[in-house]
């Protein structure tokens, strides 16, 4: 097993993907020789061929409408939007038209299409590279959202929507690509989608979080445990649909929950769990649910990342108080 | 009679090639500094050329030392520059300060031209608000990260300045790769049939990130894209400032007069990365092509051409690179002065009345800001 990084980790899966079925097909912009421009795509052409990965016109609607068609051609297109807040000029194919084929069509269509967009705060982009639009995506039925928050699960989760026959939309955290390295096994794995994991077993609270948020909430539990605090952090991986028997159960075990993302307050994943929770195990809570968000402000300018995102610190207070709520 | 007989609508090759033919490359001042077109060397006095000389180099010291600045990690986003400076400066050159201008991320040097204070670019650049707060009197936008949004802007602006019965233009700039955007289709579609006052740029420099020209899209030229639209559409040698003058000054005036909107493709070349965020312009550009566009170096043609009219020399460019180089440490320094930003004020921005949640937001802010 070699140590890699998550972005090693997601062109291993794409070279995996292409090897094992010649209907997969990676394109979008600057894919191609570039290799991207985080480089995630990096030798897959000169090895698979300019048939196989390619670069398009510079237009977004373009390569989601390029994915249908290829999907209704039994192609499995892979494509990349550059930065995910792109997505709103490919706002139609994806939500209105990939996300309900098999729908329309009285399911007798297939729409193996994967996208994968890099995402998250914390890098210093310029506008709208970073916005956590995963909400967006996730409200829009017909549509699998995936988040890894690690090299191993990154790998695993991508493999597993790839092969899917519906949509997913793969969303890469940036401050992740980088950051650190794991042990990732070499060859073909599947993490299972929908499925969310317990990454850190606890008994006094639950965390529930996905994508960069998993590290600062395994960093605050860290904390947390030295002042006899455990806590329990699921990480979701799939955002939508939510694994809500993981969380009930957690929640059911500990009597308190916080929920923790990146995107701001009224932007919805958080949202969506904690309306769960309070549908389905309301009776087990000790404590008001807390949630730990971004501010419903756009996203901030380059500068003011660092006091805009929410971080360790946040999630410790807010765990304390939910804990010493009586 | 018979030249219409002979026109075969199934002769699908010819009428390719016959659209080739309309879209000529107007250049004026070629490589060597001469003029090679007479009748359309623009009316410009000694001092509007040397003035319009003088932005070009600045724009070229701009581009130096924000690549310094950016490498030393004093900016933050920055797009270069170096080799579009006839493409930019001359094409703004024939504006004037009431026309409104949409640019993208790298038309920097027009929008300070326009009148942006050289440090709020800076502080675009890093990612502080403050840069993005214009003078009441400065017709512009923020620079556009989104390729193609500020098109269908530019028509929108242009049809209110008509509405408006304004003497004015709106005009805006994208490059080979922005072309390929449906915002872009729709922006001078729109312009075109509301009569809109627009004059819109496709600056090709070749590539867009590591994309060739020819990936974007099958059409001869991106000028001739004007013809779906039923507006002109002019191709021009974008690293001959004259030529890049002369065309833009007629595109004004047919714009002015109630005519509607120009298309004007400029060929020119970026010298440098696509940004200063990791991109490697070897990886997909060979030697051969960065020599070629060297020798078509607008400065230098520009350069030979007024020494020769005693316009220009060493001295005068020693003299005005040492006062750029005092206004970009100046405008670093006040850069560097700006207050830290609070997300309090972002949130107090973010509605004109504030909404319930945000105002508990606020409050929670500005306790943590207190702090
Ligand atoms: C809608 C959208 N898609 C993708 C990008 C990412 N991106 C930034 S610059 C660029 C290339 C632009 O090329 P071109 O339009 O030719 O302009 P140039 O950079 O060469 O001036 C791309 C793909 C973006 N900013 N906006």
């Amino acid at each position: 097993m070699a140590q890699l990084t998550m972005i090693q980790a997601i062109t291993q899966a794409l070279d995996i993907a292409l090897e094992r079925d010649e209907n997969t097909l990676i394109f979008g912009e600057d894919v191609g020789l570039n290799g991207g421009v985080f480089r995630a795509t990096e030798g897959l052409q000169a090895k698979h061929g300019e048939d196989r990965v390619f670069n398009t016109p510079l237009a977004e609607s373009g390569i989601g409408g390029l994915a249908i068609g290829l999907a209704l051609e039994k192609y499995r297109p892979i494509p990349e939007i550059q930065f995910f807040g792109f997505v709103f000029e490919v706002m139609d194919s994806i939500v209105a038209q990939m996300a309900r084929t098999r729908y329309r069509l009285g399911g007798t269509r297939h729409m193996p299409i994967t996208i994968r967009s890099p995402f998250g705060g914390g890098v210093h982009t310029p506008e709208l590279h970073s916005d956590n639009l995963e909400g967006l995506m996730a409200h829009s039925p017909g549509l699998r959202v995936v988040i890894p928050s690690n090299p191993y699960d990154a790998k695993g989760l991508l493999l597993a929507s790839i092969e899917n026959n519906d949509p997913v939309v793969y969303l890469e955290h940036m401050k992740l690509y980088r950051s650190f390295r794991e042990e990732v096994p070499e060859g073909y794995y599947t993490v299972p989608l929908d499925k969310a994991n317990v990454s850190l077993e606890g008994n006094d609270i639950t965390i529930v979080t996905y994508g960069y948020m998993v590290r600062e909430a395994l960093k605050a539990s860290e904390k947390l445990k030295a002042e006899g605090i455990s806590v329990e952090v699921i990480d979701l991986r799939t955002v939508q649909p939510l694994d809500i028997n993981t969380i009930v159960k957690s929640v059911e075990k500990t009597g308190r929950l916080v929920v923790v993302q990146e995107a701001q307050r009224q932007a919805g994943v958080g949202a969506a769990v904690m309306a769960e929770i309070a549908e389905r195990a309301i009776l087990n809570l000790k404590a008001p649910i807390g949630r730990v968000a971004a501010p419903d402000t756009i996203f901030p300018f380059g500068l003011a990342e660092h006091d805009w995102l929410p971080n360790e610190e946040d999630i410790i207070a807010k765990v304390k108080e939910i804990v010493a709520f009586d | 009679m018979a030249k219409v007989k002979s026109f075969n609508p199934l002769d699908f090759a010819k009428q390719v090639e016959s659209v080739d033919a309309i879209f000529p490359t107007v250049q004026i001042l070629d490589e060597t500094g001469k003029i090679v077109n007479e009748d359309l060397v623009p009316d410009l006095k000694d001092e509007e050329l040397v003035e319009l000389f003088s932005r070009m180099l600045w724009s070229r010291a701009l581009n130096d030392r924000s690549t310094t600045l950016a490498r030393q990690g004093r900016l933050g986003f920055f797009a270069p520059t170096a080799g579009q400076e006839a493409s930019q400066l001359a094409s703004h050159f024939a504006f004037d300060k009431g026309d409104i201008l949409f640019p993208g991320y790298r038309d920097i040097p027009q929008l300070v031209q326009h009148g942006l204070p050289l440090h709020k670019a800076f502080l675009w650049s890093r990612g502080h608000v403050e840069g993005n707060i214009y003078p009441e009197d400065l017709n512009a936008m923020p620079p556009q990260i989104i390729i193609g949004a500020q098109i269908v802007q530019a028509a929108g602006a242009g049809l209110g300045l008509k509405k408006r019965g304004k003497k004015q233009v709106a005009f805006t700039y994208t490059g080979d790769g922005g072309s390929s955007q449906g915002d872009f289709y729709e922006g001078i579609n729109y312009a075109g049939a509301f009569k809109a006052p627009v004059v819109f740029y496709i600056q090709n420099n070749g590539y867009a990130i590591s994309t060739p020209r020819s990936l974007q899209t099958a059409a001869k030229t991106l000028g001739q894209k004007a013809v779906a639209a039923g507006i002109p559409g002019v191709i021009v040698d974008g690293m001959d400032p004259l030529a890049m003058y002369a065309v833009s000054k007629a595109a004004r005036d047919w714009a002015i007069a109630g005519n509607g909107p120009v298309l004007i493709e400029t060929l020119t070349s970026r010298f440098g990365p696509h940004s200063l965020s990791g991109d490697d312009p070897k990886r997909y550009r060979d030697q051969a092509s960065f020599d070629e566009w060297d020798n078509k170096d607008p400065l230098i043609r520009f350069r030979i051409y007024l020494t020769e009219k005693g316009l220009w020399d060493e001295a005068k460019e020693t003299a005005l690179i040492e006062k750029v180089d005092q206004e970009i440490k100046d405008a670093v320094k006040l850069a560097d002065q700006a207050p830290k930003q609070k997300v309090s004020d972002f949130l107090k921005n973010m509605f004109e009345v504030p909404t319930n949640t945000i105002e508990e937001q606020i409050a929670t802010f500005e306790a943590k800001e207190g702090k």
